[in-house]
């Protein structure tokens, strides 16, 4: 970490007035969690929970060869989105290593055909990914600019968002399917409101400018004073997005994986129009992974009740068979889960012998399929 | 957040209460409580187990992190709380009642535990 001062968001006061246990989260000052992380985690599972996600770093691009641009310089079909639509993506280095997973939005424009796109990068990569689109963006007709301090971004997560969010709006949640976004007006707020989250819940994510954030953000409380909602931090978010089998950067994601690696190769869409940064190395990253993957991505749950956490070796036999990335205790299981990556061999739900070295003390876990959670619909 | 006046405090943030019969009682502090999250799992020593002051003698689990126990005073361990084995959520809910840890037989006291008031001037430093 850099010694520089955090930055805050435009929610910050508000964070420190409700009692904020604050953390240093990719050099944001952030809120960790306000009471107990496990009521917040509860809270969004069955009502909902309010998020200051603010450190997201938005990317727009605009122009006549935008979507040219997007299809290019990540891996999915950017072309392919329509208006008011979203695409959970990747971008990768030119040897297939992954920089950062995306959700890319296209708004609705004011002339047909060069309708605006935002990229929403993690925190921790967004200037990697802003500059990486800056210089991909050589030779196309399309602009690339640096929004991160022109949004503040709020989510309400959970089964009661849509009837807390539908008191303060006119728009249509109904028709807003999930990954899809719809510019309106909540609480009075001019917001680009998507039905998007990291939780497994179904919920919204609202980008305003951040002048407007303490409103919206108090109107939400209120309005979902009788629903049970929470404000909630970023311990929880984990929890819920662990359970749900989500990956997170710099967890199940790095540079040094593919997106076949990390089993999320759906994204890559080889049949798209024209090249893309990384195309060679994916398609022999594909078809390894296919042949002779080197290990896979896998749910542990465990038969006792220490944690594992990220880092700790996975073992059977005695012997090292691969890496917890993501370990804590679930408070909808009621048990410690870790992602992580195993030997193929070993990647089979209900292997048996698999445990995990913690501290020294090889414990049992159990190997299961992803996601550990899945919510009623 | 207030620390009991009665209780001893180790700068590792655990109480201790007063002995009787030479016997006190060991917890962690609502300022480690908090500062943990919600604990999820206690590891004690066992009963009749040597511990020695400022050593490890147990870890405690939160979401986010494992935090190594440390003794405050050297002895023998006479009992532990079964309740907050079973339901290691008293550490926060009661980190200074319900929430003990283990109770301890003392023979050696270390020269700087603290006063509550230095404990909470500590805590907050």
């Amino acid at each position: 970490m850099s010694s520089s001062p955090l930055r805050r968001t435009a929610l910050d006061a508000l964070h420190r007035s409700l009692g904020a246990t604050m953390t240093d989260f990719a050099g944001w000052d952030m809120p960790l969690r306000y009471g107990s992380e496990r009521d917040e985690h509860n809270a969004v599972r069955t009502r909902a929970g309010l998020f200051d996600l603010s450190h997201m770093g938005e990317i727009t691009v605009t122009g006549p060869e935008a979507a040219a641009l997007l299809d290019h310089a990540l891996v999915g079909d950017i072309g392919g989105v329509r208006v008011g639509r979203a695409r959970y993506t990747m971008i990768c280095r030119e040897d297939g290593g992954i920089l950062d997973d995306l959700i890319v939005y296209r708004l609705a424009g004011s002339e047909a055909g060069s309708s605006p796109y935002m990229v929403v990068a993690n925190a921790s990569n967004a200037q990697v990914v802003l500059d990486a689109l800056v210089e991909r963006s050589a030779g196309f007709d399309a602009e690339v600019r640096d929004d991160r301090d022109a949004y503040a971004l709020i989510a309400v997560q959970g089964p009661e968002s849509p009837g807390i969010l539908a008191s303060l709006t006119d728009a249509d949640l109904e028709g807003l399917k999930y990954y899809a976004g719809l510019p309106g007006t909540v609480a009075g707020v001019p917001a680009l409101i998507a039905r998007t989250g990291y939780t497994g819940e179904d919920g919204f994510e609202l980008f305003v400018k951040p002048e407007h954030a303490v409103e919206l953000w108090q109107a939400l409380t209120k309005a979902g004073e009788g629903a049970g909602l929470v404000p909630c931090g970023l311990s929880c978010r984990d929890t819920l997005r662990l359970e749900a089998g989500m990956p997170l950067y710099g967890h199940e994601l790095s540079t040094s994986l593919t997106p076949f690696d990390a089993g999320l190769g759906r994204v890559v869409k080889f049949e798209k129009e024209g090249d893309f940064v990384g195309r060679e190395a994916l398609a022999a990253a594909a078809a390894r992974a296919g042949a002779n993957p080197p290990r896979v991505l896998v749910g542990l749950v465990a038969e006792g009740r220490r944690v594992p956490r990220a880092g700790y070796a996975v073992v059977a036999d005695g012997t090292v068979i691969g890496e917890v990335t993501s370990g804590a205790p679930s408070p909808t299981l009621g048990k410690p889960i870790a992602m992580a990556y195993v030997d193929a061999a070993h990647s089979a739900p209900g292997t048996p012998g698999v445990g995990v070295d913690i501290r020294g003390t090889h414990e049992p876990y159990q190997v299961v399929a992803l996601p550990f959670y899945k919510r009623q619909k | 957040m207030s620390n009991p006046q009665q209780l001893r405090y180790s700068k590792e943030h655990e109480w201790l209460s007063a002995a009787e019969d030479g016997v006190a009682t060991v917890g962690i502090t609502e300022h480690a409580a908090n500062a943990l999250g919600d604990v999820v799992f206690v590891q004690l020593p066992d009963v009749g187990s040597a511990v020695a002051a400022g050593e490890t003698c147990g870890e405690l689990e939160s979401t986010k992190s494992v935090s190594d126990l440390y003794a405050p005073v050297t002895g023998e361990v006479t009992e532990i709380n079964e309740d907050v084995v079973n339901d290691p959520s008293l550490v926060n809910s009661a980190p200074f009642e319900g929430g003990w840890l283990f109770k301890v037989r003392v023979t050696e006291e270390p020269a700087d535990l603290l006063s509550a008031d230095e404990y909470t001037a500590f805590s907050a430093g």
